[in-house]
């Protein structure tokens, strides 16, 4: 009777040994299976849900597939700011949504008043500076913002982890709230310039100019870090921080400073972003900034964190799975999407799990 | 068997990284709490109407049934040293199904109107079989890691909640039907059932989450904790441990939860929210996560600061339902960067000098701007004294002067050589 409760114990714990070949290939192969699968349900099966399969409707799989650009793009913005700090400092800055949020509040704000109206203005009342000026009036204030929580209450606890974690969930509470208070329940965009709209056909098909722009944001934003990164002194710094920080510090440099630019930029990514996607793909309300927590969280799970090619990896991939998942989901089970997220968050760490470009903390 | 191993506990070594007296504080402040809810749940009983009913009925019960989800938290960071963020998850997955299943119509979700005991059975099985399913996919990972891929279950949990209008949207489940001997949601004539079902389940979680703790699995545990390669090199499936630990926090977790909507007879994605995430994992912080006690301690100090707070008269007009969100945001805030070491090491003078300065800026602020200049002396002198005076009785109940300071943080500073530290 002991024997077999050992060895059923034994069992459950897998004392046995590590995960026998076969299971690993066996892994491999339902992962393999099931992307073929969903590849063959997207471009043929896909016949009763709100696109239709591929074959059928290839305009509205372009669409999607654009979609999936744009929501990628903006992921890429949020995300790259987050794992920049992460990587740097290993911070897990749980405040970065709610910086997104004030940052789209605040340029929604300024554009109201400089357009001179209470509520969403009409697109032709905006002009280039309503909107570029807010956006710009946001970021700063939000670097401010980030630069202000990075002094005061993760400087001199630099290194402790969790605890600085705990302090940015407490410091993403408070301002949440403080945005409920101040800036109100209701759901508002924000209005692009009236330059940034319409469309532009291609093939048949028309493609929305703001996503055309907001996709352009993005590489611009990708390709400013990469220059920055790899081209700069600063950049240099940061990567060298990133695998080494005592080093970089023994070397003379001072790493207080660099910490401070890191984060400045981090946060400046998280307005950004949360600007252009107030005018884009979402509008600014209360929850905002903890679904655009959860976008950066998976984005930095599946691609790895701290590494810009695996916030660039993993916010295309979720970007896909996002935009693909309600469109080719049974009408019926369109609102199950949500699913989604999991299942290619299981999936990526049932085989990385540091994530596509990770490596062990 | 239990009862000898709980005698043989030195009181160190198999709770949290060799706490000692940090650990016994920490004891002794929740012993006496309990005692104290017994009596005052004797009393209550048989001296019906003279005791606050609201004390008993609200406060304490709450806390009970917040404690045991806490005790989820407290237990695999304690012994696996793993911070889950999912737990609140956990209990919201536990009370949806239960919620479903029991419902017999004019309620959101599936209204199956099933026995509220096969509710609860179903309830506890599917919230731990989800708990191993997300165990297994975290358990390659650890510290910072899996915080962030168990917060991300949570916030999923919410979305999905709340747009799958068929289990529930964002509305959430009402009418919540319990088991015959707790009462209908109409009766509350007995509301003291509830009160002492909460006890018993408390009590059973605490000497399972101990008798675990002793168990071979459980000191492997404590070894994966400790060093996983090492763990790993011994032949222990480390991946095994962190899972099976998951799911039984996501067990426990799914009690919390029974006990909740027993408590609420509703349950709505706002709960499980990320401020209710946090509101959990506040109360674990408040206990200090090292001890399994700290978690009924840290829920009973929460809870009644989330009730009683509003009686404080010129607080009251300040903080309104919303703004109770940003109090529990500052306290966590004052807590994390006070005293690491949750309210156990306030007796340290440090402690207790940057409460009465914290609470002296934030009173005379609230009171400025609510009074005028003579609101604001006011809160000062109000806010410095009781933060003094808080800090000093709970140092006082908490008895030993040396609080392991130390521990807390030791476990906070994970995986960076001490050089890096800012500042030097």
């Amino acid at each position: 009777m002991t024997a077999v409760m050992t060895g059923a114990v034994n069992a459950l714990l897998g004392r046995r040994g590590r995960a026998a070949p076969w299971q690993r290939s066996a892994t491999r192969l339902l992962i393999t299976a099931a992307i073929v699968f969903v590849i063959v349900w997207v471009v043929f099966l896909a016949g009763n849900t709100s696109n239709g399969s591929a074959v059928s409707a290839p305009s509205e799989f372009l669409k999607s597939i654009l979609n999936a650009l744009t929501i990628s793009g903006l992921y890429f913005i949020v995300a790259s700011g987050f794992t920049l700090v992460f990587g740097l400092m290993r911070t897990v800055q749980m405040a970065h949504g709610s910086l997104f949020l004030l940052a789209g509040y605040f340029a929604l704000e300024y554009q109201l008043d400089f357009v001179g109206v209470t509520a969403t203005p009409d697109r032709n009342m905006v002009g280039w500076a309503d909107w570029w000026l807010p956006l710009v009036i946001g970021v700063v204030i939000v670097s401010g913002l980030g630069l202000f929580i990075q002094q005061v209450f993760l400087r001199w606890n630099q290194g402790q982890d969790l605890r600085q974690a705990l302090i940015t969930i407490a410091i993403s509470i408070v301002l949440g709230d403080q945005m409920i208070q101040h800036f109100g329940g209701v759901a508002e965009p924000i209005t692009f310039t009236h330059e940034i709209h319409g469309y532009v056909e291609f093939l048949g098909i028309r493609y929305g100019i703001h996503q055309l722009f907001v996709i352009g944001m993005a590489l611009g934003v990708g390709g400013f870090l990469w220059l920055l990164l790899k081209k700069t002194r600063t950049g240099m710094v940061i990567r060298a921080g990133v695998d080494d920080t005592p080093m970089v510090q023994a070397l003379g440099i001072n790493v207080q400073k660099v910490f401070a630019v890191a984060f400045v930029l981090g946060s400046a990514l998280a307005g950004l972003g949360g600007v252009i996607a107030g005018s884009s793909v979402t509008s600014l309300s209360p929850g905002v900034d903890g679904q655009w927590l959860l976008h950066s969280l998976v984005v930095v799970i599946i691609g790895g964190m701290g590494s810009l090619g695996g916030a660039a990896a993993g916010s295309l991939l979720y970007g896909v799975v996002t935009a693909f998942a309600p469109a080719y989901l049974p009408t019926d089970y369109a609102y199950y999407s949500i699913i989604a997220t999991f299942v290619i968050l299981a999936l990526v760490l049932a085989v990385r799990p540091y994530g596509l470009f990770g490596r062990p903390a | 068997m239990i009862l000898s191993r709980l005698r043989g506990d030195p009181g160190g070594t198999a709770d949290g990284v060799g706490a000692g007296d940090y650990a016994r504080n920490t004891r002794r402040i929740a012993a006496a709490l309990f005692v104290a809810l017994v009596l005052v749940g004797v009393f209550q009983a048989v001296t019906p109407g003279v005791f606050r009913h609201y004390f008993v009925d609200v406060v304490m019960t709450r806390s009970l049934l917040f404690g045991v989800a806490a005790a989820s938290i407290v237990f695999l960071s304690a012994f696996g040293g793993m911070i889950s963020l999912a737990q609140t998850l956990m209990y919201g997955v536990c009370a949806f199904t239960v919620g479903n299943a029991v419902t017999t119509g004019g309620s959101k979700g599936l209204n199956l109107g099933w026995n509220p005991w096969v509710g609860v059975l179903l309830g506890i099985g599917v919230t731990t079989a989800l708990g191993f399913l997300m165990g297994l996919i975290a358990s390659r990972s650890s510290g910072l890691y899996y915080l962030m891929i168990t917060l991300a279950y949570g916030v999923i949990g919410f979305y999905f909640f709340g747009q799958v209008t068929v289990l529930s949207g964002f509305g959430g489940v009402n009418q919540v039907r319990a088991p015959g001997f707790i009462g209908e949601p109409t009766d509350t004539t007995n509301p003291e059932r509830l009160f002492y079902t909460c006890l018993v389940v408390a009590a059973v979680v605490y000497l399972l989450l101990r008798y675990v703790s002793r168990t071979p699995f459980g000191l492997a545990l404590q070894g994966v904790r400790d060093d996983p390669v090492r763990m790993n090199s011994l032949g222990f499936n480390v991946a095994m441990h962190r899972t099976w630990a998951f799911t039984l926090s996501a067990f426990v977790a799914s009690l919390g939860g029974v006990l909740y909507v027993w408590e609420q007879r509703a349950i709505s994605p706002t709960t499980i929210n990320l401020v209710g995430i946090l509101n959990l994992l506040i109360m674990a912080i408040i206990g200090g996560v090292l001890v399994l006690e700290g978690a009924w301690l840290g829920a009973f100090i929460y809870v009644a600061l989330e009730n009683y707070v509003r009686n404080v008269v010129f607080l009251n007009n300040w903080i309104e339902e919303a703004r109770f969100r940003t109090l529990a945001g500052a306290i966590v805030l004052i807590l994390v960067l006070a005293c690491p070491d949750g309210v156990v090491g306030l007796r340290k003078v440090r402690g207790a000098t940057t409460f009465a300065l914290i609470g002296a800026a934030v009173w005379g602020v609230v009171g400025g701007l609510q009074e005028g200049d003579r609101g604001a002396i006011a809160g000062v002198i109000v806010g410095a004294v009781a933060g003094i005076g808080a800090a000093g009785l709970v140092g006082w109940l908490g008895g030993h002067r040396d609080t392991a300071r130390g521990v807390w943080s030791k476990l906070l500073a994970t995986g960076r050589p001490s050089g890096v530290r800012a500042g030097n």
